[in-house]
């Protein structure tokens, strides 16, 4: 027996019951849905998050529990939330799930069982640790980066529970990152259909398997040191504990080094950046090749950087420890190697611009998120340069600079991205369109609310504002037109986070009533576009698998009538569409 | 180059032929034992990372004076003799699954039964006496934080262990398959991957014993060789 005809036989899980179909599910696209949702649900509470922060900064006292130790509790959470619960699930639990099977043509994922599981794991590390609210003490509030030694010592807030949930819930959480990271790596290696060589996947692959590579590579960096602070925590060892004396009390621990959670932390750490920012730079390809109806430029050499920043970026993470005190010829290598990563991205930018060049640019809602990108990232990216070098981010490392610089680049930036990446795929999941003015309505306020938010900080870092600072009166340095400007920096921000109540209202209202969207609302060329049924059925593509004869970005091909050719049209029905069209052009206007 | 490169990687078919149909390569890899094989090969990797990582951060951390060596005379691992008691078990254990995996590509059953509840059982052996070893170690004041060369044998030990202890999870379902007299087609591919989880963990397993009964000059000169002292 062939091979096509033996998967195209072979049994799949199918659902029995409500239960199997909508919760134990083993479907990919339930499980990014759930996945989804879940990541959206924390990212609403990480906002709140920041609300509350902002509101302290910019009208200090004017939220009565809003004293220094919670605002540290919110400081952390936000943070910690943001960046892996919210993003790192968004991009390869959810749009990973749910874009991997449909793009490669694969019926599921390699392993669904696992891929379940999976999910659940992510739940349950996100019910641990929004447990940590409830808990005595309350959550951590050591910084998204948990420092130790001050994480686990009296003083800092939630060192009894808060830290010991959090530990526990992102240890849980990477063993359900893994068990996804597997699938999504496993499904792009092996479970290609027919023609679909991986130098023909849409770069939305590309980005999030180099991202899960990434991912699977990294997050046990974070397992490691998780691991080590759970026990100096529980069990009194002093893996990264010093000698120290604490509330005038000198503890039992000594001789470990913090350093050494910092560079775990980090190593970590930067690759986490890439981990959000390649699917981001995937996805947004897609977007602009699409919406400008034009293939990308420099298709290769795009995949080529995804790789060459997910290889380098793991030989960067000490940029974030500049002032930790470490050996400064270790700062000149890193800088180095920072300023060498710049190159491959850089490169990314100019391809997309160039893409966009004499394109028939439509300014669609996901286009408008796509341009957006562009241009937040190469801002955050040109801070990302003044950072990079040891001797100007010495002084501007504890400033507000830096929150402008990752927030930007970080932040931002990939979420411009999710955004414009569920109003793009939002009509193959639902089966309709998101309501058009409510989105750009949602994206107006959300980019020029997200400037007025970041831009004047960077100002304000220059200016010298400490970061992490919890009140800002009092002191002589940093004068009142400041204070003015986090006044002025608080109403944006309340301002954008209202404003997501908009997307909010579209995103279930429009699952119900939005315009029906059909098969291929955008007319675009990749194989998820092309199932038989839309939303796609469990299997997606009924009897036989779609067979792929070219890239995905066959679009205003010359010659042809329509503009864009899908991957699933042959050089025969090519050049019938050449000749005369008659199946897809009305009579009269054949060439 | 990359094109040729990524063409052939395309397609597994062991002798190489593509889809008949016009050139189109045939979709990569869907015998599901390959692609088994594959997840479990990327899943090591990524234990090979943590433990790496780990290995890095004990090197280091043992570069601090308070380190008190486990192999001076009086510490509980100036004699190696329990662990190595506990190697020949691990090492039997893998033996053991690589006969049952050989048998089962003969297609003989009752051999690849043997081997493979034999492989599980020394591999409890080897977990037993693991925690007899630790036992060994509290009775003689040895604690987890009395001193981090003890904490990194405990946390070190009792990673392997748990992973062994994963791995005798899918032995456990696979065992129970055959007790309830699956036929042998449907079991190669578990008895296959338990052997090279089982390999794997061995080879781990061997390199965590030389390191954890080196002396502190062993450690000291891993560090210079590596740059961080």
């Amino acid at each position: 027996m062939a091979y096509a005809e033996q998967v195209e036989t072979e049994a799949l899980h199918e659902p029995k019951s409500f239960l199997t179909r909508y919760i134990w599910s083993q479907d990919h696209k339930v499980i990014a849905i759930q996945y989804s949702l879940t990541a959206i649900f924390v990212g609403l509470i990480a906002l709140v998050l920041s609300g509350l922060m902002r509101m302290q900064l910019g009208f200090p006292g004017s939220i009565e529990f809003m004293d220094a130790g919670a605002y540290y509790q919110a400081m952390t959470m936000h943070g910690m939330i943001m960046v892996i619960y919210l993003l790192t699930a968004l991009f390869l639990g959810g749009f990973g799930n749910y874009l991997i099977p449909l793009m490669v043509g694969s019926r599921d994922m390699v392993f669904p069982y696992v891929n379940m599981l999976s999910y659940w794991f992510y739940l349950l590390s996100v019910v641990i640790l929004l447990a940590s609210f409830f808990a005595p003490g309350g959550p951590t509030g050591a910084g998204w980066t948990l420092y130790p030694p001050q994480s686990i010592t009296q003083g800092t807030p939630g060192t009894e529970w808060g830290i010991v949930l959090m530990l526990v819930s992102l240890a849980v959480f990477i063993v359900a990152a893994t068990m996804g990271g597997l699938n999504y790596v496993t499904t792009v290696l092996q479970a290609r259909t027919h023609g679909m060589t991986l130098m023909r996947m849409p770069l939305s692959v590309w980005g999030i398997f180099m991202a899960s590579i990434l991912a699977l590579l990294a997050f046990p960096a974070l397992f490691v040191s998780a691991v080590m602070m759970l026990f100096d925590k529980l069990l009194g060892t002093s893996f990264f504990m010093p000698a120290i004396i604490s509330m005038g009390q000198s503890l039992e621990h000594q001789g470990g080094s913090p350093i050494l959670f910092q560079h775990l932390f980090w190593f970590f750490g930067h690759p986490e950046v890439y981990i959000v920012a390649l699917p981001a730079f995937g996805l947004v390809s897609d977007l602009i090749s699409t919406h400008a109806r034009k293939n990308i430029f420099g298709y290769r050499m795009m995949v080529w950087a995804i790789v060459a920043i997910g290889v380098l970026s793991f030989v960067v993470w000490a940029h974030h420890m500049y002032v930790s005190g470490m050996n400064p010829y270790f700062g000149f290598f890193f800088a180095t190697t920072t300023l060498i990563i710049a190159v491959p991205t850089a490169l990314k930018v100019y391809n997309w611009v160039l893409t966009l060049w004499q394109g028939d640019i439509h300014l669609t809602v996901p286009m408008l998120f796509a341009l957006a990108f562009i241009l937040t990232f190469l801002v955050g990216g040109l801070t990302g340069l003044f950072l990079g070098n040891v001797i100007v981010d010495i002084p501007l490392s504890d400033t507000y600079f830096v929150v402008a610089h990752f927030h930007m680049v970080m932040g931002v930036a990939p979420i411009l991205v999710v955004f414009g990446a569920i109003y793009h795929w939002y009509p193959k999941i639902t089966g309709r369109m998101m309501n058009e003015r409510l989105g750009k309505l949602h994206f107006w306020i959300t980019f020029l609310g997200t400037y007025a938010i970041y831009f004047p900080m960077h100002y304000l870092g220059f200016l010298g504002m400490p970061r992490r600072y919890y009140a800002y009166e009092d002191y002589a340095f940093i004068p009142q037109s400041a204070q003015d400007l986090n006044a002025f920096i608080t109403v944006a921000a309340l301002t954008v986070g209202v404003a997501q109540l908009l997307f909010l209202f579209n995103l279930f209202w429009s699952a119900f009533n939005g315009k029906p969207a059909g098969g291929n609302p955008w007319k675009a060329t990749s194989l998820e576009w092309q199932t038989p049924q839309t939303p796609p059925v469990h299997g997606n593509w009924g009897a036989k698998l779609p067979v792929v004869h070219r890239w995905a970005y066959d679009y205003s091909v010359p010659g042809i009538e329509q503009d864009f050719v899908p991957q699933t049209v042959s050089a025969e029905d090519l050049e019938r569409m050449r000749r005369g069209g008659a199946e897809t052009a009305p009579m009269g206007e054949q060439p | 180059m990359n094109r040729l490169l990524l063409r052939n990687t395309d397609s597994i078919d062991p002798s190489g032929s593509w889809h008949p149909a016009a050139g189109i390569p045939s979709p990569a890899g869907m015998d599901r034992a390959h692609t088994a094989k594959v997840g479990l090969r990327l899943f090591l990797v990524v234990v090979s990372s943590l433990f790496l990582l780990f290995l890095i951060a004990f090197i280091i951390r043992a570069q601090v004076p308070d380190w008190q060596p486990l192999t001076e005379p009086l510490a509980p691992l100036a004699h190696t003799g329990a662990l190595w008691l506990n190697t020949t078990a691990l090492i039997g254990a893998s033996i053991a699954l690589q006969w049952a995996r050989m048998a089962a590509r003969r297609g003989n059953a009752q051999a690849t039964l043997a081997g493979f509840a034999l492989g599980g059982v020394l591999a409890i052996v080897f977990l037993l006496g693991q925690l007899w070893v630790w036992q060994r170690f509290a009775a003689w004041g040895y604690f987890v934080s009395s001193n981090p060369a003890n904490s990194f044998f405990y946390l070190l030990t009792g990673l392997h262990g748990l992973h062994l202890l994963g791995g005798l999870l899918a032995w456990g379902r696979t065992l129970g398959k055959f007790l309830r007299h699956a036929p042998l087609a449907r079991l190669a591919s578990s008895v296959e991957l338990c052997a090279i989880y089982w390999h794997y963990l061995l080879g781990l397993w061997l390199l965590l014993f030389a390191l954890l009964t080196s002396t502190p000059q062993t450690y000291e000169a891993i560090a210079a060789f590596c740059g961080l002292r």
